[in-house]
């Protein structure tokens, strides 16, 4: 187990920011421990509201993915209190995207069969869309994946490590596209790269030992 | 014999036209559990559905009717159970071919029934299995698009469905009972490994060659009926029993177009590495 803590950094400077943001909150936990037969993250208090992205910081091993997780209900609560609205719809990319052996859908009909917009889809995918995925490279298809949860119609997006295979043009790309979304639906980043979600979240919460 | 008079000859038509709807969808059928990796889990229904057609036979139940009731019983298992895998499959496949043959030395007709199931029986198939095949394809494709939209979300964002607590079983279930009662029927008209056929090989070339999805399920459609066509012709030409020569025309084409997919330049599946 973690003994793991929490510090939203930024709270009070978001409370000032975002004065509705504790009502109506997506997300909201209290004094919540997360994990699967055993505690591994907790207690944690904070909430996320419509516009928010959350980046979520701390050491590898900390239990940043087992929070995501519990959020979209694959790993427990095991006390506290975890709200998720379910007003809206969720979207969630795990650290390790599904990526098969043989992938014969081009990232444009992914989009469509997760009901995700193409058309606005950042320029940088818009020369991919047209290929196979199986023939996209591992940050390409990172980027896709990333643009499929983003794109779509869901209130609150949970990203895992999007910043993994991405080249430093990739995470760039990344920040841009997180930066343009600010204010549209809420997004918690799990990352363990400080300086990325320095760039990209809006507020930050800190998890570790 | 003319190869147009396999087409035209007044007795074999219905054959030909049962066969040609399980020549049409259960390739489409194969696309999605190549997507699934549950390609195995076909083979393992068929042979389920062979026992089934058997064993309903021993108790006065038609085999149309029989075959499907057991793999409709099997693929409500698999769904229910969350049991996935080819350990599972493979013991499918295994309880299947051990019930066909010890019902088949044990019930009437037992023998020469489960004979035409592992060969193929085409030219005996009749109005039943028409009809069947027809009610069949009247259900899967209109339920196809339906389907495949939640089916590919599932299979790319495993997550999506908990996490947005959809009734996920609904489509889960409603795919698998499509495959049994596609596997039983093709198995009762075609004989089991032509079925499996028709289900693995045209979507194994179609992965291959096609630039997207809607392409992997018009080569897989082309590939299902055009093998089928040819393997009526050369089974009816040289009078050879059908399934055979079905699963060896599509093993041939599906092979070599997999072969030139290979060979053309940027063609086969190779990945690039990391990095955008």
């Amino acid at each position: 187990m973690v003994q793991a803590t929490a510090r939203d950094t930024t709270q009070e400077q978001a409370a000032a920011t975002a004065p509705d943001a504790t009502a109506g909150a997506l997300v909201t936990a209290e004094e919540v421990v997360v994990g699967y037969a055993r505690p591994v993250l907790g207690p944690l208090t904070f909430r996320v509201a419509p516009g928010d992205v959350v980046g979520v910081w701390g050491p590898n091993g900390a239990g940043k993915s087992t929070l995501l997780k519990a959020l979209a209900g694959t790993a427990r609560v095991l006390s506290g209190r975890l709200n998720v609205s379910r007003e809206g719809r969720i979207a969630y990319q795990s650290q390790q995207p599904v990526r098969l052996p043989e992938m014969p859908l081009t990232g444009r009909e992914l989009l469509a069969y997760l009901g995700a917009d193409a058309s606005t889809a950042p320029q940088r995918l818009q020369g991919w869309l047209d290929q196979r995925m199986d023939r996209l490279s591992g940050g390409q298809f990172q980027l896709l994946t990333i643009w499929a949860c983003l794109g779509g119609s869901a209130d609150l997006v949970l990203l895992d490590e999007p910043s993994n295979n991405l080249d430093p043009e990739g995470v760039e790309a990344l920040a841009d596209i997180l930066a343009a979304r600010r204010g549209r639906e809420a997004v918690l980043v799990v990352s363990h790269e400080a300086p990325f979600l320095e760039r990209v979240a809006t507020r930050r919460l800190e998890v570790g030992p | 014999m003319n190869p147009l008079d396999a087409f035209t000859d007044p007795l074999f038509r219905l054959p030909l036209g049962t066969g040609l709807l399980a020549a049409a969808v259960l390739p489409l059928l194969g696309t999605l559990l190549r997507l699934r990796e549950e390609w195995l889990a076909a083979l393992g229904l068929a042979h389920i559905s062979a026992a089934g057609a058997l064993a309903g036979m021993g108790l006065g139940v038609p085999a149309i009717a029989g075959g499907p009731l057991a793999a409709g019983v099997a693929a409500a298992f698999k769904t229910l159970s969350a049991v996935r895998g080819n350990t599972v499959y493979a013991l499918m496949i295994l309880l299947g071919w051990s019930a066909t043959l010890i019902l088949a030395a044990n019930t009437p007709l037992g023998k020469s029934l489960a004979h035409a199931m592992v060969d193929g029986q085409l030219y005996f198939a009749g109005w039943v299995e028409l009809i069947g095949l027809l009610a069949f394809a009247a259900v899967t494709l209109p339920a196809l698009p339906w389907l495949m939209r939640r089916l590919i979300r599932a299979r790319f964002f495993p997550e999506y469905e908990r996490a947005n607590r959809l009734p996920a079983w609904r489509w889960h279930l409603s795919f698998d009972l499509l495959v049994a009662g596609g596997m039983a029927l093709g198995t009762a008209t075609l004989g089991l490994m032509g079925a499996f056929a028709l289900v693995f090989l045209p979507a194994w070339a179609s992965f291959a060659v096609a630039p997207g999805w809607r392409a992997v399920l018009g080569v897989a459609l082309a590939l299902g009926v055009g093998g089928y066509g040819l393997a009526f012709t050369a089974a009816m030409m040289g009078d050879q029993p059908f399934g055979p020569v079905l699963v060896g025309v599509l093993l041939v084409v599906t092979a070599a177009v997999r072969a030139g997919a290979g060979l053309r330049p940027g063609g086969g599946l190779t990945r690039q590495g990391p990095g955008s």
